[in-house]
């Protein structure tokens, strides 16, 4: 008899504390993140697809095309190309290719750089309607970003 | 304004214009109420979630209502074949007329009923054992096998969680001793200390039969966590799954109304209707404030636990509300006799 009386006590008990708990999270301040109109900032560790990194004072390109990362890339899905102009010390970066269709984000390439001229982006809400929207040139998206 | 309020009550004094000006009223009222409690409910949600709820559809998702009820009435009226064409056409009605047929002897204020009858309680109590079979003859005819496993759990919970409600108020109409919802509300004004719920001269027993009425209130409106009948993720949507456009929209409103019913019940009887807790200012906002408390409680135990099992849901009404309404009714006989 005494377990029957328990019971409806510690019952009752336990559904109070259950909505005690619930509204204080009625009237706790709310973590959605309106997505369209607000984003939130990307963590500094995230891991878009890679970009090239502007030199502080020229604002182009650190790459010298040595072709590194090309090598390195498991997936391959990055192509270089350069030349040596006439009189230059260096070789300059014409075009750097990123099939991002197939890269896996692994990193090898930013790790494998001696020049510093990879990083990754930023950019996580990429939307394409055709495969060509991933093969990205990365020299024309640093050249944009400048302007 | 004192002009108008002299037309106002000219015209209230011609029965048929009243009658007709309660009737259109009072649909307002359960359509207004089923249309925003939807919203409330989805609010609410959000908010115990740490979620925002509707937002987009003006402000504060304002319109969210006005933008189901279109969507819903655009929808195609489907009806299955090898259904029973009659029952299937009259079970939306039957479900939702008892619910604002029962809003007729409901007094919401000292001056605000549409009739004022002496077996008021009688009338909504009767109103409320119509919607289950409703339910019942929906699921029957829509041929469907989860709809009538649905709706024999709509009868053995109804009749289970009939039996302590009953029982509660018989205890409540032996302190008033009428059936009239007016004078069971006269009786408590004054103050919260008049109210049945803190009548301890009555019966000891008596916040607890406002509980064991709350809690039938909850298992007699289907809701979470007594809502086995609809229990989306097993039965898909209850009674209602052959149901498409305003077929459902009715029942969804039905249900809604009823719980404001059971939540004007409940303040009637228990909480002292338009009185004030203070003792100033007696009136329908008092009555308003009260009934929107309540249904604040539901939703947020909706939101709260999880569904009961069906042999947890017997149990406790047969084991517990059941004896302690009994031992209610008793102690408040014996209290009645010896006081």
């Amino acid at each position: 008899m005494t377990d029957y009386f328990k019971e409806i006590f510690y019952g009752l008990k336990s559904l109070l504390i259950g909505m005690g708990i619930t509204i204080r999270y009625c009237f706790s301040p709310v973590v959605t993140v309106q997505y369209p109109h607000e984003t939130l900032k990307m963590p500094a560790r995230f891991k878009g697809h890679i970009e090239l990194i502007p030199d502080e004072q020229t604002g182009t390109s650190k790459c010298i095309a040595c072709g590194m990362c090309q090598r390195t890339c498991p997936s391959g899905c990055i192509s270089v190309d350069g030349e040596k102009p006439e009189g230059a010390k260096t070789k300059m970066m014409t075009s750097f290719m990123l099939d991002y269709t197939k890269c896996s984000l692994c990193g090898l390439c930013v790790e494998s750089c001696t020049f510093s001229a990879i990083r990754h982006s930023m950019r996580y809400n990429l939307a394409g309607t055709s495969k060509q929207a991933y093969i990205i040139d990365l020299k024309k998206r640093l050249e944009e970003s400048k302007k | 304004m004192e002009t108008i309020l002299h037309y106002i009550n000219l015209v209230l004094h011609v029965e048929p214009l009243r009658l007709l000006l309660y009737l259109a009223g009072l649909i307002m009222f359960v359509a207004a109420n089923a249309a925003y409690l939807v919203l409330l409910e989805r609010k609410v949600a959000g908010h115990i979630q740490l979620r925002i709820g509707p937002k987009e559809n003006g402000p504060f998702g304002l319109l969210q209502p006005l933008a189901d009820g279109i969507k819903l009435m655009t929808k195609q009226l489907l009806t299955p074949s090898g259904i029973d064409p009659i029952l299937f056409r009259i079970a939306p009605v039957m479900v939702m007329v008892p619910a604002i047929m029962s809003f007729v002897v409901i007094p919401f204020s000292d001056s605000i009923v549409a009739r004022n009858m002496d077996i008021g309680l009688l009338v909504v109590l009767a109103f409320a054992t119509i919607n289950f079979l409703g339910l019942l003859l929906g699921a029957w005819g829509s041929r469907n096998k989860y709809a009538i496993m649905s709706a024999a759990r709509v009868v053995s919970q109804n009749i289970a969680y009939e039996i302590p409600m009953l029982v509660t108020i018989v205890a409540i109409i032996m302190v008033s001793g009428s059936l009239n919802m007016h004078t069971i509300v006269s009786q408590q004004l004054g103050g919260f200390w008049q109210w049945n719920l803190l009548n301890i001269k009555a019966s000891l027993l008596m916040p607890a039969a406002f509980l064991i009425m709350f809690i039938c209130m909850l298992a007699e409106t289907n809701r979470a966590p007594f809502d086995l009948v609809e229990a989306e993720s097993e039965l898909v949507a209850g009674p209602f799954i052959e149901y498409s456009s305003m077929g459902f929209g009715l029942f969804f409103m039905a249900e809604y109304s009823n719980i404001v019913i059971g939540a004007c019940l409940a303040t009637i009887l228990f909480l002292g209707g338009w009185g004030c807790p203070f003792g100033i200012l007696p009136g329908v906002h008092w009555f308003l404030i009260k009934i929107y408390l309540l249904i604040f409680m539901v939703v947020w135990i909706r939101w709260t636990f999880p569904r009961t099992t069906f042999y947890g849901l017997l149990n406790l009404s047969w084991k517990v509300l059941i004896p302690v309404s009994f031992v209610n009714l008793i102690l408040t006989s014996a209290m009645l006799k010896v006081f």
